[in-house]
């Protein structure tokens, strides 16, 4: 089974918590560990453990959660272990069956920190936004807070680090980045990533019937808009879309 | 008929609270719920609950109130100064709560969160499975003087009262941790020394985490710094950029890029979410099988709460007060001498 061995993508299985086993196929975000993360957990989905209590994606890792009264950890990760072994390698993602295009306001008010974070990235104002505009973006995880989605991947310029001190306070409907990724924030929030800009959509909008509005693998397209745009786009107004439109690609 | 909780004062910042919302953790959403879930096992305990109630969490400080139909009310969490009209109760126990009443709850004596759970239990609606306020997330509010909350009546209103020794969590002291996704990046001689460390708890703490404070410098993550951002399990130990540790508690993140040095138990949490300024802990680092034998299921946490649970002998004057209302079958077995 050497040749087999041989195919399964790079991995660790780790403990987290007392409820939980991760499988990390990398410690920073590529395009490989996103792939055999979400063909990882398509594969579980597919296999419908009882003894698994929920799978989450992430941007390199898939979290398997378990009941410990029912089910020993061990047994969780045996279970890893055999679709590990029958992933093989693969460094695409999966085609989008959709696509969100969702308006943004960058720079000045709506994006404090667009100037400082497209300097990082060696790019003018201007150039930063259209990398943004042009970049073929996915949601690449849902986390942090609900519904929050973790956009990307970003071309290698938008490498910049996190802060070292944490920013209090953005508002909700900030699109913030750092390591080669957007995220969007739900409502005010504590970042260490850098504001650059400013949406009406919100992915969790608790009061819709469909409260979380984003599922991992989703494509987006930013559309800019002015800042003036953006205030009538409020989500109060558009029920907590801000303007966004979902395309249904296959 | 219907039984509610009148909310006469509230405190800064009074939740309802319960086990919070699982299997959400794909979708965002942490599970939240009660600060310090021992206090709600506690409670379930002194009411005879069979599961997890959904209660009021007050944190630091309580409110007053009231109810329309009798009610037994367990006290439990950090101890508070609690009253009956004016007239001081013992914490960790059970009290019957008659209409006309008004119940005070003032500032915790040590800890941080006190609980107010009603034997009949919080009827509102839950949302996503849960009653408990996340505030994070936008779902539930801050209670405020005014609210009413509706509650299921206390069928047993007359059973007699009984109290809790408490899980001694109020004042710091040892705290578990097992190994996480990221305690081996950390090289061997930071994590040395963050295990013999004494933490004081840092102002900047709330229900999503207790920001831990040292004398001496702070940790370096080594291999552990610019990861890609990766789940988040509660209990987390994070060190943040400028390198000071926050134990994530139930309303935190569910994914982070911050490294986490380790994951503190469920059993040794609530020591964290209750630590008062002034208190220290201290961590120690178990293995993985040596942290999975203290994983307790819900059902078994009320349990062991119920071989705590004493009969308490009641207040004479409380007893007046008591055949003054009509109870309908009621029958009062009381005794003398309060316990407090």
């Amino acid at each position: 089974m050497a040749g087999q061995e041989a195919q399964t993508p790079t991995h660790e299985i780790l403990p987290l918590g007392q409820d939980g086993v991760l499988v990390r196929f990398a410690r920073k975000p590529d395009l490989s560990a996103l792939s055999a993360a979400q063909r990882f957990r398509a594969a579980l989905a597919g296999q419908q453990h009882s003894e698994i209590t929920e799978v989450a994606p992430s941007l390199a890792s898939v979290l398997l959660r378990f009941d410990p009264e029912a089910t020993p950890r061990s047994r969780i990760e045996a279970i890893a272990q055999k679709a590990l072994a029958e992933l093989g390698p693969n460094a695409e993602l999966p085609a989008p069956a959709r696509r969100w295009h969702l308006p943004v306001a960058f720079g000045a008010d709506a994006g404090p920190q667009l100037a400082e974070a497209a300097a990082l990235a060696g790019l003018t104002q201007e150039a930063a936004v259209r990398q943004l505009v042009e970049a073929d973006l996915r949601v690449l995880a849902i986390g942090f807070a609900p519904g929050q989605p973790y956009i990307g991947l970003l071309p290698d310029t938008w490498n910049l680090p996190r802060l070292s001190q944490l920013t209090p306070k953005v508002p909700a409907g900030a699109l913030v980045v750092a390591v080669r990724q957007l995220v969007l924030f739900c409502n005010d929030s504590t970042t260490g990533w850098r504001q650059i800009g400013q949406t009406g959509f919100r992915p969790f909008w608790p009061h819709s019937p469909t409260p979380f509005r984003l599922e991992v693998g989703d494509a987006i397209r930013i559309e800019p808009v002015s800042q003036t745009d953006l205030a009538a786009l409020a989500p109060e107004r558009t029920d907590g879309l801000g303007g966004a439109r979902l395309e249904i690609t296959r | 008929m219907t039984s509610a909780l009148q909310i006469l004062r509230a405190g800064p910042q009074m939740t309802v609270q319960d086990l919070g919302r699982a299997a959400l953790t794909a979708q965002g959403l942490a599970t939240g719920g009660a600060a310090d879930r021992t206090a709600l096992a506690e409670a379930a305990a002194l009411l005879n609950l069979g599961q997890f109630p959904a209660a009021i969490e007050m944190a630091g400080m309580g409110g007053d109130f009231a109810v329309t139909q009798p009610m037994r009310i367990a006290l439990t969490g950090a101890p508070m100064r609690a009253k009956i009209d004016g007239k001081e109760i013992g914490w960790n126990q059970t009290h019957l709560l008659l209409p006309g009443q008004r119940l005070s709850i003032g500032g915790a004596f040590s800890g941080v969160y006190g609980y107010l759970t009603t034997a009949g239990g919080i009827a509102t609606e839950p949302v996503l499975g849960s009653r408990s306020a996340h505030l994070v997330g936008n779902i539930g509010r801050i209670l405020a003087a005014g609210d009413g909350l509706i509650l299921r009546q206390d069928r047993t209103p007359t059973a007699p009262p009984v109290r809790i020794s408490p899980e001694p969590r109020f004042s710091g002291g040892p705290v578990r941790m097992m190994p996480g996704p990221q305690t081996g990046l950390f090289e061997e001689a930071e994590l040395a020394r963050f295990l013999t460390a004494e933490f004081v708890r840092g102002a900047a703490s709330n229900r999503q985490g207790v920001r831990l404070e040292h004398e001496g410098a702070p940790f370096q993550a080594g291999e552990a710094a610019g990861l890609a951002s990766d789940f988040i399990a509660v209990g987390d130990v994070q060190m943040t950029g400028d390198g000071v540790p926050y134990v994530l508690l139930s309303e935190c993140q569910t994914m982070g890029g911050y490294p986490r040095i380790g994951t503190v138990v469920g059993a040794d949490l609530p020591r964290i979410a209750q630590l008062p300024l002034g208190g220290r802990v201290q961590f120690t680092l178990l293995s993985v099988a040596e942290a999975d034998r203290l994983y307790r299921t819900p059902a078994q946490l009320i349990a062991e709460a119920k071989t705590r649970v004493a009969p308490l002998v009641r207040d004479p004057s409380e007893i007046s007060d008591l055949l003054g209302y009509q109870l309908i079958g009621g029958v009062v077995s009381g005794q003398d001498e309060e316990d407090y």
